[in-house]
């Protein structure tokens, strides 16, 4: 298939799925399609689904209705293919405070079958350069989540799914992980976030979670 | 998938379809567990060696087995739950649970009176009493499960698990059970067996089995029955119901 | 389109590796929370002489049952840490996430797990033999057995930890799910150690703790996956 084709038939698609939580329902009827190169925000209030719909994507939970498509194939028959595809970054730093952010790094990196690359240039370039042999009990909140993004430079997955990203980080912090999506969304690849903050990228596209919540 | 088994997977269809059973499920366990007491306790012939204690078995000896058989149909609703992902199987499951517990607990009871007048003592380490004691912990950990979780969903399917793991170490428990007795106890004197049955001593067994199969499923209904009308009391068939109509 | 949804070989025994390094790692740092079970275990044993006899010859009958079932209480403690810290800082949910099989992660975490608190608890246990006048003949026995035992108590402990990691104060629920499921284990482990004792080989019963323990690593890992999924389900 020629390139300008492929890149634009949907990479990620969401075809009316609904998730319970205990029998009662958080959403129904929702669908959306990402292509490659896109970016996508969720928002909606408190308590509408967004960490729960990123969880789905994530395969952390399963929808009670509906289907996931990742590249055309149903998540169900491509589940393995699809996780080595993306990163999730969830509310918690996913990070153990005891180990060192070159340790934690080096036994996340293997999880993520394509990663490579340098853990001291990840590091220095979410800004723990110097840091990178503390034990990260010993980093503040906003570090030892910078430990979990620098996973974002290392691997080449296609998809990022990122809840709050930007919690705890400063405003230096901030423009660097924005370069680093519109980085990863002009290589071709696809970015799911949440967050209360005004982006300050072009081209994101928004979901609302509002019409598709049960009340 | 016929039409029938939809309506039996769906909580509401299970209510309806099981209304009319109710009142046949309970006459026939009153008239078997009746005729069985009856003809068990007063006119079966005693036991040479027992004399009249061994009528215990009529009670011991039924909920032993369903007590057993119990657990396997829990195990099994938790199964279909979790492969079809039936909401009503976690329902039956649920409900089950208490039930065999109770006829863990009858079992084990009548089987400490049987104990007294025959050996002297209410409780003895013997395979099938110790057996049956760890099936009772086996099915509070079911239960204790189902109330530990907050979340009703995730409760069924943990509670699913840990039934199957139970099942494939019931055998095993029981065996290890059974191995240890004999290893304390050179002669292997089955202390709770039944004493050789005369026919005339069996069938009011067979009959009380019978009624406790039948206690058994009636109980199992209306337990699941209330359990649906809890899961499902926002809904409107279950205020319809409330009002008095019928479903 | 690959032909088959699965991550190669080398990439799961990379990941295998780095968990099973990443946890024995983590333990060495909490050196002192490893040496709890073990001085539980240590003191329990003075609860016997205590409160039942201090007798040598009556001590010796019970001995074996006795290190056996401490070795049980001691595992069944240090069964509740298994999960609990990968869920409280999020990486238990990455570890699902990733396209590793489940149960062979699971499978690495239980290992260290044993090598961290069954191992030990093994080697210490002739200390308690001598303490509560453990004759003589049973010590192989009891070193074999507590062995293949105490790794047969982690797997099993392993399917409890799963279901109860999601739970507030879940360490009481695990004990209960868990004991019932623990006792083919300490029959045939006690009994090993009795009939060396009596002169007796204890060469089947061990033979069948190993049956015990092939059984539970096929099937715990599996029910631990799924209990993990379930629990972070919900």
């Amino acid at each position: 298939m020629p390139e300008p084709l492929l890149r634009a038939s949907p990479i990620l698609e969401c075809c009316d799925i609904a998730f319970e939580r205990d029998f009662v329902p958080v959403f129904s009827g929702l669908s959306f399609a990402l292509r490659r190169g896109e970016m996508l925000q969720v928002s909606g209030a408190n308590g509408s689904g967004k960490t729960t719909l990123l969880r789905l994507l994530a395969t952390s939970l399963t929808p009670s209705a509906g289907r996931i498509l990742w590249q055309g194939q149903d998540l169900d028959r491509c589940r393995t293919a699809y996780r080595s595809e993306l990163t999730y970054l969830g509310h918690q730093a996913g990070i153990k405070a005891e180990l060192t952010p070159r340790e934690n790094l080096r036994w996340l990196l293997p999880f993520h079958p394509n990663a490579s690359g340098n853990a001291e240039r990840a590091l220095a370039a979410v800004g723990l350069a110097g840091l990178e042999d503390s034990p990260c009990a010993t980093l503040s909140a906003g570090q030892q989540r910078r430990v979990a993004l620098a996973r974002l430079y290392l691997s080449t997955a296609a998809l990022w799914i990122l809840d709050e990203p930007f919690t705890a980080i400063d405003r230096d912090g901030v423009s660097r992980l924005e370069q680093l999506m519109h980085a990863h969304a002009s290589r071709g690849g696809v970015v799911v976030l949440t967050t209360h903050q005004p982006l300050g990228l072009d081209g994101v596209r928004l979901l609302e979670m509002e019409p598709y919540a049960c009340v | 998938m016929p039409v029938w088994f939809h309506r039996l997977g769906s909580p509401k269809g299970f209510y309806g379809m099981t209304t009319p059973w109710l009142p046949w499920l309970a006459v026939a366990s009153l008239l078997l567990l009746m005729a069985g007491t009856v003809w068990g306790l007063g006119f079966a012939p005693a036991d040479a060696k027992q004399g009249n204690s061994f009528r215990i078995i009529y009670i011991h000896v039924p909920s032993a087995f369903l007590a057993l058989a119990g657990y396997y149909v829990m195990a099994v609703a938790g199964a279909i739950g979790l492969i079809w992902r039936m909401k009503l199987s976690f329902m039956v499951m649920k409900a089950a649970a208490p039930l065999g517990a109770a006829l863990t607990l009858i079992s084990l009871v009548s089987g400490a009176l049987w104990g007294k007048p025959t050996w002297g003592t209410y409780w003895v380490w013997d395979a099938r009493i110790t057996s049956m004691l760890v099936l009772f912990f086996l099915y509070l950990g079911v239960i204790a499960l189902h109330y530990a979780y907050t979340n009703g969903e995730a409760a069924g399917k943990a509670a699913a698990v840990l039934a199957l793991v139970g099942t494939a170490n019931i055998p095993i428990i029981y065996k290890s059970v059974d191995w240890w007795y004999t290893l304390h106890q050179p002669a292997t004197i089955r202390l709770t067996e039944a004493p050789s049955m005369h026919p005339s001593m069996f069938q009011p067994l067979v009959v009380m089995i019978a009624g406790f199969y039948c206690l058994y499923a009636l109980v199992l209904i209306l337990n699941t029955r209330a359990e649906i009308l809890h899961r499902e009391r926002g809904s409107q068939w279950v205020a319809e119901l409330a009002r008095g109509g019928r479903a | 389109m690959p032909a088959s949804d699965t991550v190669p070989a080398l990439a799961t025994g990379r990941a295998f590796r780095a968990l099973l390094v990443r946890d024995l790692t983590l333990a060495f740092r909490h050196r002192g929370e490893m040496a709890n079970p073990l001085i539980f275990f240590i003191m329990v044993a003075t609860l016997i002489p205590l409160g039942v006899t201090p007798e040598s010859r009556q001590l010796a009958v019970l001995a074996p049952g006795i290190i056996w079932v401490m070795a049980l209480l001691a595992s069944l403690l240090s069964a509740e840490s298994l999960f609990l810290a990968d869920y409280r800082d999020g990486t238990l949910e990455q570890l699902v996430l990733s396209p590793q099989p489940l149960w062979l992660m699971v499978l690495a975490k239980i290992t260290v797990h044993w090598l961290v608190t069954g191992l030990p608890l093994t080697l210490l246990s002739p200390l308690l033999g001598i303490m509560l006048s453990l004759p003589a003949a049973g010590f192989g026995s009891l070193l074999a057995s507590l062995a293949l035992g105490t790794a047969a108590l982690s797997m099993i402990g392993a399917i409890g930890a799963a279901l109860t990691v999601a739970i507030s104060r879940g360490g009481l629920l695990l004990s209960l799910i868990v004991m019932p499921l623990y006792m083919p284990v300490l029959i045939f482990g006690a009994s090993a150690v009795q009939l060396a004792v009596d002169g007796v080989s204890p060469v089947g019963n061990l033979a069948v703790l190993g049956a015990l323990l092939a059984f539970s690593c096929l099937l715990s890992p599996f029910a631990t996956a799924g209990a993990l999924r379930v629990s972070l389900h919900g």
